[in-house]
């Protein structure tokens, strides 16, 4: 049965799914990020240390800069975290009445040790 | 997007199911295992916060030589090295197994989930030989 969707992608953005609806769409966000990252830097690394490669030591320096380090340290919290829940709630489905409880309790993890280490990141990159 | 059907005991979709959340949580236990000893080994003074968190996402000796360290066998050794190789493969049959299911919610059942399969399969296998060529010329002394 061939794919049918009577909604646009913008109107389906404003479905009111809440905390859980964004929960899923970053996880899979960061979920592809994450392996896009990983497959250039195995790549990258791959380049460099067989060839030498000049596109290699390019893609290192992108890889090393502060504002990609706290994107990348970004996506893999939230897709720890979030998969932990998951993991959580998926193997004691009798939880799954507290849902929005545990996002909440996600959130309020992920943004102190997100930004205790984004802060020590851009201090040091400001000159700290 | 449709719902996915209920998938029967031990059926494909039920084993890789399963294998998302056991091997996200063996990466836990990598991640946590690597920051803990790198604490125990010194980092807390003789690298900073980006280089930690590089080691702590994959413990290759190219992640930290650049840093302060001191002791370098403590930091590249066969131990380092078999966790590597398990952080690899579960991290990249996680990521590929997520791509998968994340493209066939786009997709109608047929012969192009088979293609597309036998392609990720592929592009896996391809990764794989990269990360174990690199963790082989670099990651050992």
């Amino acid at each position: 049965m061939p794919l049918k969707r009577n909604v646009s992608f913008w109107e389906g953005l404003k479905y009111k799914g809440g905390g859980p609806m964004w929960a899923w769409i970053l996880h899979r966000l960061s979920g592809l990020g994450i392996l896009l990252f990983v497959g250039l830097h195995v790549l990258a690394a791959f380049l460099t240390a067989q060839f030498g490669s000049d596109a290699g030591i390019a893609i290192n320096v992108v890889y090393e800069s502060w504002a990609f380090q706290i994107i990348v340290y970004f996506s893999i919290l939230f897709h720890a975290i979030n998969g932990l829940r998951v993991i959580v709630l998926d193997f004691w489905p009798a939880l799954l009445e507290y849902e929005r409880e545990a996002i909440w309790a996600e959130w309020s993890v992920i943004v102190p040790i997100f930004g205790l280490a984004t802060y020590i990141i851009i201090t040091k990159a400001l000159g700290g | 997007m449709r719902a996915r059907s209920i998938p029967k005991i031990f059926s494909f979709e039920y084993i890789m199911w399963l294998f998302m959340r056991i091997s996200g949580l063996a990466m836990y236990v990598f991640a946590l295992t690597g920051l803990t000893i790198a604490l125990i080994m010194g980092a807390r003074t003789q690298m900073d916060m980006g280089t930690l968190l590089r080691w702590t996402f994959f413990p290759i000796g190219t992640h930290v030589t650049s840093s302060d360290i001191l002791v370098l066998e403590q930091w590249i050794n066969p131990f380092w090295s078999i966790m590597q190789y398990l952080t690899i493969i579960f991290a990249t049959m996680h990521g590929t197994n997520g791509l998968r299911m994340v493209i066939e919610d786009y997709m109608d059942a047929g012969w192009g989930v088979h293609v597309l399969r036998g392609l990720l399969l592929i592009a896996w296998l391809f990764m794989l030989l990269v990360a174990f060529n690199l963790i082989q010329t670099t990651g050992a002394v």
